[in-house]
């Protein structure tokens, strides 16, 4: 521990040709470095231990400005290095004392790594999120009812605001439910996130699918054309992507048989 | 920062094609609690229930800010805030009042 300079870990890729396009900076505003150990390569930058060794890293993961710029730094490096190789995303805060110890890192991780690299080859992770907006109804709701309207009528309004929101529901619930069927029928895998909070993502509407899929990259267009022909009144389907599989990452950790299908 | 998301070109992406454009709970769900867990030489391996406080305390730390933004439409909406319920139990009882004595000053 000579040095004030620790070693982050982005993730780990096989050998590959060509460079990380420019403006692939790191955390530390730095171009990665690429540590090659055997057939496998880790992806690093130096980051400084007085944010990243333990003590200081919890209390740092608590400041939202911080953590999402580091996220943001993580994301970029990760997504640069999908354009010219598959790589398998660590998750945030993988920090070694220094090379040696990333060596490490591959060496004991390495059939993981290798089995998790092979199944992910080629493959992008597509995110659909699914909201319902009964803020439709509720435009149709009046905030106060209107002078010269009955009681009844308001009343009678704001039942069918009500009914209507309710409707949303349903409909955005069956549509979750047929679209995560259809999607994972074209694609490797799929697997069910828990709904994000409004608060959190700004997204309106009420999020009740958030899915991630791992899909070919070949057959990537298809599975775009298939999100983007969903429509439904009331209900919103949006699509991200493609992204790192980071949602399967942790694949060659499951029964490596039924992967292959 | 340019995030060269758009894959070898295939497909055409305009989604996300720029990082910062990204949402912030989904990049956040992605580096924070998906990827390889490791536990490297510093006991850095985040494990899910730290993973959850920190969550739970993003999303304080982000209607916080929301509510800096002038963003307060939840305290407002009767279904979602229960001081908005009564709020709008006060009002509508005014509301009521109103149109009585303008029926009364009619009828009068």
């Amino acid at each position: 521990m000579s040095t004030d300079r620790l070693r982050y870990v982005y993730a780990v890729t096989r050998p590959f040709d060509g460079v990380l396009p420019e403006g692939a900076h790191g955390i530390d505003g730095e171009p990665p470095h690429l540590l090659r150990h055997g057939d496998l390569v880790a992806v690093t930058g130096a980051v400084p231990a007085g944010e990243f060794d333990e003590a200081p890293l919890r209390a740092r993961l608590e400041d939202l400005d911080w953590l999402a710029a580091t996220a943001r730094a993580h994301d970029a490096v990760v997504a640069a290095l999908s354009t010219v190789t598959c790589p398998l995303p660590l998750r945030l805060a993988t920090v070694c004392r220094d090379d040696s110890g990333v060596r490490r890192l591959l060496e004991d991780g390495h059939d993981r790594f290798v089995r998790a690299l092979a199944r992910l080859d080629g493959r992008v992770e597509w995110g659909v999120k699914v909201y319902a907006e009964p803020g439709a109804a509720e435009e149709a709701e009046p905030a106060a009812p209107e002078p010269g309207a009955s009681g009844r009528d308001y009343l009678r309004r704001r039942l069918n605001a009500r009914r209507s929101r309710e409707g949303d529901w349903q409909r955005a619930d069956a549509l979750s439910r047929r679209l995560h069927g259809e999607l994972s029928r074209h694609a490797e895998a799929g697997t069910v996130h828990r709904p994000q909070d409004t608060r959190l993502s700004n997204a309106p509407g009420v999020n009740v699918l958030n899915a991630a899929y791992l899909v070919d990259r070949a057959r990537s267009p298809e599975f775009v054309q298939l999100v983007e022909a969903v429509s439904e009144p009331g209900v919103r389907v949006e699509l991200t992507g493609p992204w790192a599989p980071y949602s399967f990452a942790g694949i060659a950790d499951e029964a490596p048989r039924e992967a292959a299908r | 920062m340019t995030t060269p998301r758009p894959t070898g070109g295939l497909p055409p992406s305009p989604y996300a094609s720029d990082g910062s454009s990204a949402n912030l709970a989904d990049i956040l769900e992605r580096v924070l609690d998906k990827g390889v867990v490791i536990a490297g030489d510093i006991k850095i391996n985040l494990l899910d229930i730290e993973l959850l406080t920190i969550k739970l305390r993003l999303v304080v730390a982000s209607v916080d800010r929301a509510k800096e933004m002038g963003i307060d439409w939840w305290e407002s909406d009767p279904a979602l805030s229960s001081r908005a319920r009564g709020s709008e139990l006060a009002r509508e009882n005014a509301e009521l009042q109103r149109r009585i004595a303008e029926l009364e000053g009619r009828t009068a």
